[in-house]
């Protein structure tokens, strides 16, 4: 072990981190969370007293060094507390995402054999009571609203301010085996466990260690030069690496605020209160806020709408130059500064992202128009390559060197080599150490020498050195005729239009590509209420005709964009048809962290495919669909099958040979 | 219901209901020759959940309106925590801890959510009109005082994200609960709901359930209500009323009320033969 004591100041755990910052600048804030319309906040030295409390009533309790804690909850100052409080006691904290349902829930728990679980509210003990009989290790929950639960028994059910004053009762006689316990934490102490989504099979424990994620946070602190200073909103689901990487990695390493929104449907306004200098968001998220500002340009007034235009087509024009520092003209600076006055200020105010100095995209590819729409109002949106197994970093994208296009230079730290089939490999100080209960996985993913397989067939850019990702390795393909077929990159340029919200495109093996596609019904159903065109439902809008040939023009114009590329244009989709409900991860449809589960998708609308590729005119299906509650129910529908026109490829054949 | 004693009675689900709080002898209310309601008598105990149920022009919302102090009956008495109530306005029905919520929603529709959840708390407000004016002193700490409690009942009904929002942009699930909200804000002893249910569909209903149970359950308020599904009646109340013509033909538990003749008869129809 290379002295990690002099590369981290001696800081080698959460918990060590936790001590400086009380210590350092006590009273500076650490969380804040909007509760009763009011902003409450808690310093760092009152965050340590928080936690240390509860440690100390998780010892009474009973939690050895080693035990599991499953974590189940929106992002909350408390959930963020029970993670380290876990850490100080030397157990293992496993948050788990809040909206899985209980079966989900039940194979995660089983599979770690968490003795304790520190859930939010009655929805989730429910959930947990639910599955209770298979869980043999559960022994007790911890709940923080007590809401609804005031009659359940309470002998292995306890509330969280309950066990914060019994560890305060018993501080005298707890408080020398929790420093004990804390003082024998070290940077390969397991810091996390973290479940994978699973976009096939089921979810892998990943266990990650201090080193991991200190190093991780160290290193991606300094390359975009972090300070205690940031403000962040923490409203990514905690079970995901990023949010462990940001509002506690990161937030401890540098010792800045984490803010936690009053509920998921509050998020934009308190986006907008807090105003965030660093921020995160999944390309989703980039492009719903997108089409919300579009949509209401179109209701805005006609002088509104008029300046908008000239602005954003000015910003659009030289927003992202003067952003990257590159050379541009006084008249088009002087138009740029009159833009920010009247358009750009303003919207960025609106939007929540009027102090971003730092934005980041990742997870999925964001449509270049998104991405230079956010960039020409002068907000620093970069993209990230990462994934749980590395502790998020691979690739990042410099200062002025931001591409919609690439992911970036390697992160510092982080080797990265390219196989021969493809696929990117890279070795990190934040490689994780391995899958729990799971050593074949281990072996197959990471080698001897710590290389790790990301299952992403990619590519450096020769010209600059960034790495560019094609898809995930296992969903490139090839067509009956011996070609490449790279489903992500027609579904990305579909997902592109404000319309679609999904695309799923088939043609492995196949002699024509063909598409699902799901409308995202924000945008179809303000284009509806525009054009006076009545529905009762989804299903129904998303079968009208005339939503249909939007689609269609939507399209055909990807498959005359993919002429243009050799390598992909015998892509383009031949016939396609929109899904009558929405993909959703209730139906295993998606993974919780909303990636398409190809597989899963091909079985389940078997006839659908079949009659994509059988030349029918319309099919009818009756598809199972799961309630939020886990009930089950059906839907049924005839949908409508289209033929895309397609561009004849005159020169395919003299390319491929 | 057999342990019924005047102490109180312990319903199915465990729960501890105590004495009477309110009661209504030989109810009569005339409009003229039309009879709204004929000779009712019935009481509501502390901590119950009781439901007034029946056809279409039973009588169920005059019934209401008699005990929120709006309609005057001709004849009988009711009698309010051991005394008699005299007629009464209904805004001095409304200081004596009795809140409602309307049918056909009445809230203030260009008024944001906060504002009108605030409006339930106008009876705790007793600065002056200038103190108000100039908002120094009592008029702030009164503000503050209930705006925290109104900002309680926001949480408590999970309406955070339409705080600002003008009612008139809510859709009408979303109005209901705020309608609620303010009769909540004003932390009343008994909660009258007219038809809190009406023009909801499956999923709106069980959130309204959901909240009636849990107002009931953590505040310990009192709830008389109104309801036309039946369903609903059933699994929500401890007692429940039965309505028809102005008259009472039914009180009992929800499974004495089913089984019931005269309910079923009203309900189903009768052959006349």
């Amino acid at each position: 072990m290379a002295q990690p004591s002099q590369a981290t100041d001696g800081m080698d755990s959460v918990p060590a981190l936790l001590q400086r910052n009380a210590t350092r600048f006590g009273d500076k804030p650490a969380y804040r969370e909007k509760e009763y319309g009011i902003w409450q906040c808690w310093t760092w030295a009152e965050t340590e007293k928080e936690i240390e409390s509860l440690a100390l009533g998780l010892i009474n309790l009973g939690v050895n060094e080693g035990d599991f804690i499953a974590i189940i909850g929106r992002n909350r100052p408390h959930f963020y507390w029970s993670m380290v409080a876990a850490q100080s006691v030397g157990a293992i904290p496993v948050p788990l995402y809040q909206d899985s349902a209980a079966e989900e829930m039940a194979y995660v728990m089983d599979h770690c054999g968490a003795r304790f679980a520190i859930v939010e509210d009655q929805e989730q003990v429910d959930k947990l009571i639910e599955v209770q009989e298979g869980l043999h290790q559960l022994e007790h929950m911890i709940y923080i609203d007590p809401r609804g639960l005031r009659k359940y028994d309470h002998h292995k059910l306890h509330a969280f301010d309950h066990i914060q004053q019994q560890g305060r009762a018993a501080h005298a006689e707890f408080i020398a085996d929790l420093k004990a316990r804390r003082e024998k934490l070290t940077y390969d102490s397991i810091c996390v466990m973290l479940y994978t989504s699973g976009t096939t099979g089921k979810p892998k424990g990943v266990v990650l260690s201090n080193r991991n994620i200190i190093e991780a946070s160290k290193s991606s602190s300094e390359f975009d030069h972090l300070t205690r200073d940031e403000e962040v909103l923490a409203y990514l689901p905690m079970a995901w690496v990023g949010d462990f990487i940001f509002s506690i990695g990161q937030a401890y390493w540098c010792g800045f605020c984490v803010n936690c929104p009053e509920s998921a449907e509050t998020m934009q306004t308190d986006l907008r209160e807090i105003g965030p200098t660093y921020y995160f968001a999944p390309p989703r998220v980039f492009e719903s806020q997108l089409t919300n500002v579009m949509i209401r340009m179109e209701d805005a007034g006609r002088f509104k709408k008029w300046l908008f235009d000239i602005f954003m087509a000015h910003a659009r024009k030289v927003g992202p130059a003067i952003l990257d520092g590159r050379p541009v003209g006084g008249w088009d600076r002087f138009k740029y500064a009159l833009g920010k006055i009247f358009v750009y200020g303003p919207l960025k105010d609106t939007l929540g992202l009027g102090r971003v100095r730092v934005g980041y995209t990742a997870g999925e590819a964001i449509g270049p128009e998104i991405f230079d729409f956010y960039r020409s109002l002068g907000i620093n949106l970069k993209q990230l390559y990462g994934q749980t197994e590395a502790s998020v970093f691979i690739t990042l994208q410099p200062d002025g060197e931001v591409r919609s296009d690439t992911v970036g230079v390697p992160a510092p730290g982080v080797e990265i080599r390219i196989s021969d089939t493809g696929e990117v490999f890279y070795r990190s100080p934040g490689t994780f150490e391995y899958y729990y209960k799971n050593p074949e996985s281990t072996a197959d993913t990471k080698d001897a020498e710590g290389w790790v397989a990301t299952g992403d067939a990619g590519f450096f850019d020769k010209e600059n050195g960034h790495l560019r990702i094609i898809d995930r390795a296992k969903d490139v393909g090839k067509m009956a005729d011996g070609r490449l077929f790279a489903p992500k990159y027609v579904e990305n340029k579909l997902k592109f239009y404000p319309n679609i919200l999904e695309a799923v495109v088939f043609g492995n093996g196949r002699d024509a590509c063909t598409a699902f596609v799901n409308i995202d019904l924000t945008a179809v159903g303000n284009w509806a209420e525009r054009n006076n065109i009545g529905y009762a439902s989804y299903q129904e809008l998303a079968g009208h005709p005339r939503v249909l040939d939007t689609i269609q023009a939507h399209v055909e114009e990807v498959n005359r964009s993919l002429v243009s590329d050799p390598m992909l244009s015998h892509c383009q989709v031949h016939r396609f048809l929109v899904l009558h409900k929405e993909l959703d991860a209730d139906d295993g449809e998606m993974t919780r962290t909303r990636k398409v589960r190809r597989r899963i998708v091909e079985g389940k609308y078997d006839d659908l495919l079949t009659a994509l590729y059988d030349g029918s005119k319309e099919i009818f299906t009756k598809t199972e669909v799961t309630y939020e509650d886990g009930r089950k129910g059906y839907i049924s529908a005839t949908l409508q099958i289209r033929d895309a026109a397609v561009v004849p490829v005159k020169a395919a054949k003299v390319a491929a040979e | 219901m057999k342990d019924m004693t005047p102490e109180g009675y312990t319903t199915e689900d465990g729960r501890k209901i105590g004495g009477v709080v309110m009661e209504m002898k030989n109810i009569s209310l005339r409009f003229g020759g039309v009879v709204a309601i004929k000779d009712i008598s019935f009481d509501i105990r502390q901590g119950e959940i009781r439901a007034i149920i029946g056809p279409n022009g039973a009588g169920k919302s005059s019934m209401l309106n008699v005990i929120s102090g709006f309609y005057h009956p001709q004849e009988g008495e009711i009698w309010y925590q051991g005394k008699l109530r005299p007629p009464m306005k209904p805004y001095e029905v409304a200081q004596q801890g009795i809140a409602r919520t309307f049918q056909n929603i009445a809230l203030f529709e260009g008024m944001t959510v906060l504002d009108n959840v605030m409006t339930g708390r106008i009876r705790q407000m007793k600065a002056g009109l200038f103190a108000q004016a100039i908002w120094k002193g009592k008029a702030e700490r009164e503000e503050v005082e209930n705006r925290a409690v109104v900002e309680k009942v926001i949480d408590f009904l999970e309406i955070q994200h339409i705080r600002k929002t003008p009612v008139s942009r809510l859709p009408y699930g979303l109005k209901k609960r705020v309608e609620l909200a303010r009769a909540l804000a004003a932390e009343p002893s008994i909660l009258l709901l007219d038809e809190p249910m009406a023009g909801m569909n499956v999923e709106e209903k069980e959130d309204m359930s959901r909240f009636i149970l849990d107002v009931n359950d953590e505040f310990g308020t009192t709830i008389a209500l109104i309801e036309h599904d039946m369903g609903v009646v059933m699994d929500l109340s401890d007692r429940v009323v039965v309505m028809d013509y102005g008259r009472k033909i039914g009180d009992g538990t929800p499974d004495e009320v089913r089984n019931n003749q005269d309910v079923i008869d009203a309900y189903l129809g009768v052959a006349h033969d």
